[in-house]
């Protein structure tokens, strides 16, 4: 069984009717992860609660009972989400032993629907990073060629869903990181608007940035996903009360007088000739099936960059506070004073790029520096909105590629991290202004590696997206399956 | 030397919100329990956990602030305050900095110097202004004493996300006792509106404050000094006098005043110091990203305002202007709000506010203080108070007789009446003892004799209640009246 020939609503109904067990599909997951260990794309792998979990499904259906919509589907976590008694690491030294007392909401819609979860998927540490290279837990490799990074920092959800060991998973993006490891890893990668899923249970990076999404094979699998995750959740008051749209329904329509706006800011310096020609080829597709293009112009997006490192470091400067050795995690020994234990745990606890962002954000909140540095990125930041604003005026969805190239070599931009925040430069908007942002694979490079585009939509129409995704999808008709991992 | 000097003084209250629940989360705020009992990934902040604000501490906090003249700001955000400590969870304490809940209040209120028995010598009414009142979490309590390992430190988290209002006030008070006075005032407030129950053993009220002195008539203030650990009224009026005289001396001898802050003890009656500016911590405030900006909408502040007491220091006033009470017994009786409420439904029915506040104050106070009761749960209800004193009032019994009347009815919760029935065995009842009463009654009231026999029959009551008196109240009534008769009409 391939779980890459597989989609979750096919699955459903075989399940239902008895064709195929739950317990097959995810041993053929557990098997593929095992057999592609070295990709390092779990940190930690389920094996007896999720057969557990097959077994349950597979006596439902037997007993004739109504399956819930995601019955019998192997999704994997990235391991900055919270299950209740699953080591939760945030891809950290400092959470090498957390198990924490409860489930994220996500997570526990998606169990609840049905979802196997198979295992907690490798991450940048703390979601910071755009290669999964600055994991604890050793770096992520590509499937397409395993040289080269995944993208991140949701690197470990991207793999496992293009390698076949999951059918779908669940990523976090704060600037970039369910996009850019989707483009890198060709497969699809949704970050929804801000507020559109619970970020409760999330450990946080950049609380007002961070998003929960899925990662799927299919464009519609991604609109099952996101219609079990999304929606209000009392636990996070930062989540909206709009309405959920019928995602899986809204994928059928076709996108003929649908406005697609072109930016010219994300067509320029630093961007691929190869992923340029794909991105263009798409946007001439959409053309042919009777979208309208239209030249839009989103005129900060030179500012995102410093700007979205001024936020996200400020927020996470606060956010990693409590990780001090006090209560739970790991904790240095042989400090003598308070003072003594805080710091050697957090310098032995966390990495360079974690330790890097977290001087730098309270570099920008300190006296005499805030309203030069956080209070003026607060204000380009509302620039960046109106951007959006205008160009929505226009259109009704805007198409840029995911990232300037296709994967780099492991280690490539490990040296100069201004180098490495250059790969999110055209995922970072979306966040900033809390719309919505989606990556698919549109094509392969010369070199045989997968080349995303990205969508970006209105604020709470993901339905859109998902529709223009799903249309130029089919249009393309590829297999974005990786060659076989040696 | 001390006159040369004015001292400068503010005070940051915090005060507990009594809400059943967190601020942020549904643990249980009650005092008291097993530690770490009352926790949840909130309150404990554990990764991934989000703070969801609790209704009900906005009306509690909007109340408090109305009581103190306060502006609510109609949309007000939190904050994240920024420290290191191991009973703050978070690393940070979600609090409010730029638009707080509400902004530019004040109080008017007596103050008064006290002399060296700790009496007042001259009240004058005073208006201190306050910068603020806004909300935040409480952090846990390190715990030391009496845990099983000496060498280790422990932190009891059920106290970390109780709903707190800080209130700071301007630099208005010139002396420890108008800080003291505001203080009391203050905590009386809190405890009218119902919104903290004012215990400072418990930290339910704590205060911390900022003083410093200059020579009188300077525009310039002096530097500042922050004071903490005054969790008690007596500790916060002896900190600052010390404190006064402290920085008084250093000035005098030429020296500068650091910019610090000091931790009283008590035990030593002298304040140290605890961490200099160069310590200081830098906060780095940012607003809070995981809560919407808190909007309180002008019909709840309007419904709350309507249905606000009338207010310690109005009240005062207004005993003072309608029952002519003195400006001690006004501010005793309403010290609090059950004791005010008392006194007015004593005054109700018997219609004497004197006899009501003395009778509250003297006998009543004291027999509840040694019970330890509340006067809202007195035996003796006010009802029952106030038919005493109509008894008395009409020369039914002496005062002398009544408190022993008072006694009895405070121990067996019965009616007056009955009571003074029941002790009708010291009741003189025979003839020649009563004529006795009654001839000297007469005797000395020959006015209301020659109206009586005028036709002015109404007057037997005031012989009765001249007769009673006489007797110490002990009288029988009945063969007053049978005595007092033939007297009058022969
Ligand atoms: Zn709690």
């Amino acid at each position: 069984m391939e779980l890459k020939r597989l989609t979750i609503s096919s699955l459903h109904n075989r399940i239902a009717r008895g064709e195929v067990k739950a317990a097959d599909v995810c041993r053929a997951a557990l098997d593929r992860i095992e057999r592609l260990s070295e990709l390092n794309a779990f940190i930690t792998v389920r094996a007896d609660a999720a057969m557990a979990r097959a077994d349950e499904i597979d006596h439902a259906a037997e007993r004739g009972d109504k399956l819930p919509p995601l019955a019998g589907a192997v999704i994997a976590i990235k391991d900055n989400m919270v299950m209740r008694g699953v080591r939760t690491t945030a891809g950290s030294r400092i959470l090498f032993n957390y198990k924490p007392p409860y489930t994220a909401t996500a997570v526990d819609r998606l169990e609840t629907a049905g979802a196997i979860i198979v295992g907690k998927t490798n991450l940048d540490e703390f979601a910071m990073g755009s290669s999964t290279e600055n994991s604890a837990y050793g770096p992520v490799r590509n499937p397409w060629d395993t040289t080269r990074v995944p993208g991140g920092s949701s690197g470990g959800s991207a793999v496992a869903v293009a390698s076949g060991m999951a059918m779908g998973a669940l990523g976090s993006d704060t600037g970039g990181s369910i996009r850019q490891p989707a483009s890198l890893s060709g497969v699809v990668g949704l970050k929804p608007t801000y507020g559109r899923v619970s970020r409760y249970g999330l450990i946080a990076f950049g609380s007002s940035l961070d998003q929960i999404g899925p990662f799927a094979n299919s464009v519609e699998d991604a609109a099952r996903i996101l219609g079990v995750i999304a929606g209000h959740d009392p636990n996070d008051s930062t989540s909206s009360n709009v309405e959920v749209d019928d995602y899986v329904k809204s994928i059928s329509s076709d996108v003929s007088g649908l406005r697609v706006g072109v930016p010219r800011e994300y067509y320029g310096e630093g961007l691929d000739v190869e992923v340029k020609g794909k991105v263009e080829a798409s946007i001439m597709k959409l053309q042919e099936m009777g979208a309208e293009i239209i030249d839009i112009s989103l005129p900060h997006t030179e500012y995102a960059i410093p700007v979205y490192y001024l936020i996200a470091t400020a927020e996470a400067s606060a956010n990693l506070a409590r990780y001090d050795g006090v209560r739970y995690g790991y904790r240095a020994e042989e400090a003598s004073t308070l003072k003594a234990m805080y710091s050697r745990t957090r310098d032995q606890g966390f990495g360079a790029e974690v330790k890097r962002r977290i001087m730098l954000g309270t570099y920008a909140l300190s006296a005499g520096y805030y309203d030069q540095y956080y209070g003026k990125s607060q204000k380009v930041r509302s620039l960046i909105e109106g951007d959006f604003r205008n160009a929505f005026a226009k259109c009704d969805v805007i198409v840029t590629p995911t990232a300037p190239t296709p994967a780099f070599k492991l280690g490539e931009k490990t040296a100069d991290p201004l180098e490495m925040y250059l790969s999110d430069i055209y995922t970072i908007t979306a966040n900033l202004a809390g719309v919505p942002g989606l990556s698919m694979p549109c094509g392969l490079s010369s070199s045989g590696l997968p080349i995303g585009l990205q969508l970006i939509g209105k604020h709470f129409d993901e339905a859109t997206l998902l529709r223009t995704a799903h249309n130029l999808e089919q249009a393309l008709g590829a297999d974005f399956t990786p060659p076989p991992v040696m | 030397m001390r006159d040369k000097y004015e001292a400068v003084i503010g005070l940051e209250i915090h005060a507990q919100l009594k809400t059943d629940s967190k601020i942020f989360c549904g643990c249980s705020t009650r005092f008291g329990d097993e530690p770490n009992s009352n926790t949840c990934p909130v309150c404990l902040g554990l990764p991934g956990a989000l703070p969801v604000m609790n209704r009900r501490v906005i009306e509690m906090a909007a109340r408090a602030a109305l009581a103190l003249n306060l502006n609510i700001n109609h949309e007000s955000i939190f904050s994240r305050k920024n420290y290191f400590y191991p009973d703050l969870p978070k690393g940070y304490q979600i609090s409010q900095y730029d638009q707080p809940f509400s902004e530019r209040g004040w109080v008017e209120i007596p103050t008064s110097e006290r002399n060296e028995s700790g009496h007042a010598t001259e009240w004058q009414t005073k208006r201190f202004g306050i910068t603020r009142l806004h909300l935040e979490e409480d952090a846990g309590k390190s715990l030391h004493e009496g845990m099983p390992d000496a060498s280790k430190s422990y932190v009891d988290l059920n106290r970390s996300g109780v709903p707190l209002a800080e209130i700071v006030s301007e630099p208005d008070f010139r002396s420890s006792w108008e800080a003291y006075d505001y203080m009391q005032y203050l905590r009386r407030t809190l405890l009218y509106v119902g919104v903290c129950d004012g215990n400072m053993e418990e930290g339910s009220l704590r205060c911390d404050a900022n003083v410093s002195v200059r020579v009188r008539g300077a525009e310039k203030f002096g530097t500042k000094v922050e004071l903490k650990n005054l969790n008690s009224f007596k500790f916060l009026q002896k900190a600052l006098e010390y404190e006064i005289d402290r920085q008084i001396a250093a000035v005098e001898a030429g020296e500068k005043i650091p910019q610090e802050t000091r931790l009283w003890n008590e035990r030593e009656s002298k304040t140290y110091a605890m961490r200099s500016k160069e310590e200081a911590h830098d906060y780095r405030y940012f607003p809070e990203p995981d809560l919407p900006p808190l909007i309180t909408a002008e019909e709840l502040i309007q419904k709350l305002r309507a249905e606000l007491p009338e207010l310690p220091e109005a009240r005062r006033r207004r005993f003072v202007e309608e029952y002519e009470l003195s400006f001690e017994d006004a501010a005793q009786l309403t010290d609090s709000r059950g004791m005010a409420d008392y006194f007015e439904e004593v005054v109700r029915p018997s219609g004497n506010a004197k006899a009501a506040a003395n009778w509250i104050l003297n006998e009543l106070t004291r027999e509840l203080k040694s019970a330890g009761i509340d006067i809202a749960h007195s035996p003796l209800s006010a009802l029952q108070l106030a038919e005493m004193i109509k008894l008395i009032d009409s020369g039914g019994i002496s005062g002398k007789m009544a408190k022993d009347v008072l006694i009895r009815m405070y121990q067996s919760g019965r009616p007056a009446e009955e009571v003074v029935r029941e002790i009708g065995g010291s009741q003189v009842s025979d003839e020649a003892s009563i004529r006795a009463f009654v001839d000297q009654a007469i005797q000395s009231n020959p006015r209301q004799l020659e109206q009586y026999r005028g036709g002015k029959t109404g007057l037997f009551g005031f012989f009765v209640g001249q007769v009673m008196k006489l007797s110490g109240g002990r009288a029988n009534p009945q063969v007053v009246n049978e005595v007092l008769k033939n007297a009058l009409e022969g």
